[in-house]
C-alpha cells in the first residue's frame, strides 16, 4: 500500500517537475517584453474600443502613443471621445505637447423629414438602406436624402443613433455618441459627417442641413428644406470669417474656421442650415420694419 | 420546323398573361415634348451635339458615344431643342438629357421612310458592323449593350453561331411577338445582314411554343434563307437570358465571367435585327422602339411604336388613360422590370414594356423564416444558392458571396418568385453584387 503511494506520487512528480522543466525554458526563450507604458496609457484612455482615432481599440492606440512618444512627437495622435481632456492626461503622462483635439460628434446632413420632404413612392422591400439605394432614388425622389430605413440606428455599437418616429429621421444622442465613424461608413448616401462638438458647454455647432447637389429648383420640388446654393450664408460669413463655400449648389461650412455665431441660419431662405442653439434674430429686418413704421 | 429545345436546369413557369397578343402594333404620335437620355444603354453616356436652340429633324445626330462601349443616340423627332438638362432615369436618378420640344414631324433626307422590302444586301460586312454604330442600335431585350461592341471579335475567338432571340419570356410582354407576326421579312433579311456581319453561316431563331403562329410565320418566310433555321423552345422562363438561350438551342454552356463569343456565338434580340434592317436597307437610326403598354385594367392596352424620349404618361393615355386602381407602374415586364417612381420617366431603347399593376398585384406578401425547402436552388437557372447569398448579403460577408459566384447572377428573379416565405431573396443578391463589384474595385486600385 505504502509502495503504491510512494510510486505514484514520485512518478506524476516527476511529470510536473519535467513539464516545469520544459515551461521554463519556453518562457526564457520566447519571453516578450511588453513596455509597461502601453498597459498604464490604456489606462488613462476612455477604455470604449471605438475604433474612431484609427487604431484597433484603446490598446491599439497606446501602443501607437508609445512608440510616437518615443520619437518625441505625439501631437498627430487624438482621441476623438475622449478629447482636450483626454489628450492632456496623456500629454501629461508622456511630458510632451498634444495636438489640438476637440471632442467630435456624428452630424446627420438631411432635413428630409415627413413634414420637409412627403413619400411620393412607396418602398416596399427590406428594411435596409443599402439595398433601397441600390434599387431607386427614394420615397422622397430626393437622390441624396435619408431613406428613412434603419441602417445606421443597427450599425451604432454605442445605441447612440435612434430613428425618431415623427420625422423618420436618425437622431443621435450626443451623450453616447462615441464619433467612431460607424455610421459614416455605413450611409450609402453618405449623409453622417464627423463634426467637433462646438463650442462650451452647450455645444454650440452649426452645419448645412443637406447634401443636395441638384439645382435649386430641383431639390426643392421633393424637399422643403434643401439647400439650393443661393449664396446668402456665403455673403453673411465672408464679412466674418469665410468658413462656407458653395460647391455643385450646395453651401458647406468648414467647422474648423466656424466660430459658431450662428449669423448665417436665419438668412437662409429654406432653413437649410441647422444650429444646436435658437440663432441670433436677425437685424437687417427690424430695422427695415421700424423705418417704416416711421 | 426544328426540335423542342430548352434549358435543363432550373427555370420556372409564371403565368404568362400576354394579353396584348393580338393587338396589332399602333403607330403612337410624338408628345409635346421629349427627354432623350444620353445614357440609355449600358457604358458610357453620349456626348451631347447639339446646343439649346439647335434646330433637330427625326434622325439627327444629336449625342455621340465616343467611349468603347457607348451608343450614338440620335433624335426622334424633330423640333427646337429646348435645353441641355437633366431627365429622370426609370430608377428615379437625374441623368443627362436633350429635351426638345416638338414642331412638326420632319424626317431627315437620307433616310427610307417607303415600307418597301428590300431584300437585296449590298453593304461588306465591315461596313454593316460600322454603320450599326452609327446607328446607335443596342439590345433591345431591355438590357441594352451596344450592339457593334458584340460583333468586334477579338482575335483567336472562333465564332460559327449567330442566335436571335424571339423568346420574350416575360410574362405580359408581346412586342417581339407582334413584330415577328407584321415585319417577319423585314427581321429575316436583318437577321441575314447580322450573320453577314458576323461572317458565319448558321443563324438560328428560337421561339417558345406559346407563339405557334410567330413560329409559323418566320418558318414559313424563313425558307427564302438557306442559312436561317427557326427553333420552337418549350415555354420555360427564363429562357432569353442569353446564356440560357445558348445552352437551349446549341447545349454549350457559358461558364461563370465568360461571354457568348467564349463559346462561339453572339446573341441579338428580334428588335435588334429589325433595327439592323433599318439601318442598312432603309438609312433609318434607332429612333423609336415596339413598347408593350399593359395591364389588367388598361382599357386600350396594346402594342405602341414609340418614338425614343417619350414620357411614360403620354403612352399610358393613349392606351385609354391611367386606371383608378394602379398602384405600380414598371419598366420592362414583371419578373425583371423596374417600378418607375415617377410618369414623367421616358421610354428608352431598352423599354421592351410598360406594366400597370394593381393594388393587389403590387403588394409584396409578408417575409417569413426560411423553411429550407430549396425551391430557390431548384429553379436557379445558373446553380447558384439563392438562400445563401441572400443570408451572406444581409450579415455582409462579401468574400463569401463571391466565393459563391454572386457574379454570375443574372437577376432573372426566379428564386424571390418562387420563394414560399417570400423572402427578399434578389434584393440581397443585388446588393450583394454591388457590394463585390466595389470589393474586388477597391482591391485591384
Amino acid at each position: 500500500m505504502n509502495e503504491l503511494l510512494l510510486y505514484s506520487a514520485l512518478s506524476l512528480g516527476g511529470v510536473a517537475a519535467g513539464f516545469a522543466v520544459v515551461l521554463y525554458i519556453i518562457s526564457r526563450r520566447f519571453r516578450v517584453d511588453e513596455d509597461p507604458r502601453i498597459a498604464e496609457v490604456t489606462e488613462l484612455l476612455p477604455g470604449i474600443n471605438c475604433g474612431a482615432c484609427g487604431h484597433p481599440g484603446c490598446t491599439g492606440l497606446a501602443e501607437a502613443l508609445v512608440e510616437a512618444a518615443d520619437s518625441g512627437d505625439i501631437s498627430h495622435l487624438t482621441c476623438p471621445p475622449g478629447g482636450a481632456e483626454t489628450m492632456r492626461t496623456v500629454g501629461e503622462y508622456f511630458g510632451l505637447e498634444v495636438g489640438s483635439t476637440h471632442k467630435t460628434i456624428a452630424v446627420l446632413r438631411c432635413g428630409g423629414s415627413f413634414a420637409n420632404a412627403p413619400a411620393k413612392t412607396e418602398y416596399q422591400g427590406p428594411t435596409s438602406c443599402t439595398a433601397a439605394h441600390t434599387l431607386y432614388v427614394g420615397e422622397t425622389g430626393c437622390p441624396n436624402s435619408c431613406l428613412r430605413l434603419n441602417d445606421c440606428e443597427i450599425a451604432c455599437p454605442f445605441d447612440a443613433i435612434v430613428m425618431s418616429s415623427t420625422t423618420g429621421l436618425p437622431e443621435v444622442l450626443p451623450d453616447l455618441c462615441t464619433s467612431c465613424g460607424a455610421c459614416v461608413k455605413v450611409c450609402p448616401r453618405n449623409l453622417f459627417e464627423i463634426r467637433p462638438r462646438g463650442k462650451g458647454k452647450a455645444e454650440r455647432r452649426v452645419w448645412i442641413n443637406c447634401r443636395n447637389t441638384q439645382p435649386g429648383a430641383v431639390a426643392r420640388k421633393n424637399c422643403a428644406v434643401a439647400c439650393i446654393g443661393c449664396g446668402k450664408c456665403v455673403r453673411v460669413c465672408n464679412d466674418i470669417v469665410q468658413a462656407i463655400s458653395m460647391e455643385n449648389n450646395l453651401a458647406y461650412i468648414d467647422p474648423d474656421k466656424c466660430i459658431s455665431c450662428g449669423k448665417c441660419v436665419p438668412v437662409c431662405p429654406t432653413n437649410a442650415i441647422s444650429a444646436t442653439f435658437p440663432p441670433p434674430k436677425p437685424k437687417e429686418p427690424k430695422k427695415a420694419a421700424a423705418e417704416t413704421q416711421a | 420546323m426544328g426540335v423542342v429545345k430548352t434549358f435543363p436546369m432550373g427555370g420556372v413557369h409564371p403565368p404568362e398573361n400576354k394579353l396584348t397578343a393580338d393587338s396589332a402594333i399602333q403607330v403612337l404620335d410624338p408628345p409635346s415634348e421629349v427627354a432623350i437620355l444620353l445614357g440609355q444603354h449600358i457604358g458610357a453616356p453620349a456626348e451631347p451635339l447639339v446646343q439649346k436652340g439647335d434646330t433637330v429633324k427625326v434622325g439627327t445626330l444629336i449625342g455621340e458615344g465616343k467611349a468603347f462601349i457607348s451608343a450614338n443616340v440620335h433624335s426622334s423627332v424633330s423640333g427646337t431643342v429646348k435645353r441641355i438638362d437633366q431627365a429622370l432615369d426609370a430608377a428615379g436618378f437625374r441623368k443627362p438629357a436633350v429635351i426638345i420640344s416638338v414642331e412638326g414631324d420632319e424626317w431627315e433626307e437620307h433616310i427610307d421612310r417607303s415600307s418597301t422590302l428590300v431584300t437585296e444586301i449590298t453593304t461588306p460586312p465591315e461596313d454593316i458592323v460600322r454603320r450599326i454604330k452609327t446607328a446607335g442600335i443596342v439590345g433591345m431585350g431591355g438590357a441594352a449593350f451596344p450592339t457593334n461592341v458584340k460583333y468586334m471579335v477579338p482575335e483567336g475567338k472562333h465564332i460559327d453561331t449567330l442566335l436571335i432571340n424571339g423568346v420574350e419570356c416575360e410574362p405580359f410582354l408581346t412586342a417581339d411577338h407582334r413584330l415577328m407576326l407584321e415585319h417577319p421579312q423585314e427581321i429575316l433579311v436583318g437577321i441575314e445582314i447580322l450573320r453577314r456581319a458576323l461572317q458565319v453561316d448558321r443563324a438560328v431563331v428560337g421561339i417558345e411554343l406559346n407563339k405557334p403562329d410567330a413560329i409559323e410565320e418566320m418558318t414559313r418566310h424563313a425558307e427564302q434563307f438557306s442559312n436561317i433555321e427557326v427553333y420552337g423552345l418549350k415555354v420555360q422562363y427564363p429562357q432569353g437570358a442569353e446564356k440560357q438561350l445558348i445552352k437551349a438551342i446549341l447545349d454549350r454552356e457559358v461558364p461563370g465571367g465568360k461571354l457568348p463569343l467564349d463559346v462561339g456565338c453572339v446573341v441579338n434580340n428580334i428588335g435588334t435585327a429589325l433595327a439592323a434592317y433599318h439601318q442598312i436597307q432603309k438609312n433609318r437610326p434607332l429612333i423609336d422602339r415596339v413598347v408593350t403598354v399593359t395591364g389588367t385594367s388598361l382599357p386600350n392596352r396594346g402594342n405602341f411604336l414609340v418614338r425614343i424620349g417619350t414620357p411614360f404618361s403620354h403612352t399610358i393615355e393613349a392606351a385609354g388613360g391611367m386606371p383608378q386602381d394602379v398602384a405600380k407602374v414598371i419598366a420592362g415586364g414583371p419578373m425583371m422590370g423596374k417600378a418607375v417612381p415617377d410618369l414623367s420617366v421616358t421610354v428608352t431603347k431598352g423599354t421592351s414594356g410598360i406594366l400597370l399593376l394593381d393594388k393587389k398585384a403590387a403588394q409584396r406578401h409578408e417575409t417569413v423564416a426560411c423553411i429550407r425547402c430549396s425551391k430557390c436552388v431548384t429553379v436557379c437557372p445558373i446553380g447558384l444558392e439563392p438562400y445563401l447569398l441572400e443570408k451572406l448579403a444581409r450579415v455582409e460577408y462579401w468574400e463569401q458571396a463571391d466565393e459563391h459566384d454572386v457574379l454570375d447572377c443574372i437577376e432573372c428573379g426566379s428564386c424571390s418568385y418562387i420563394c414560399p416565405s417570400n423572402r427578399p431573396l434578389l434584393d440581397y443578391i443585388k446588393v450583394g453584387k454591388v457590394k463585390v463589384h466595389e470589393m474586388r474595385r477597391a482591391s485591384a486600385s
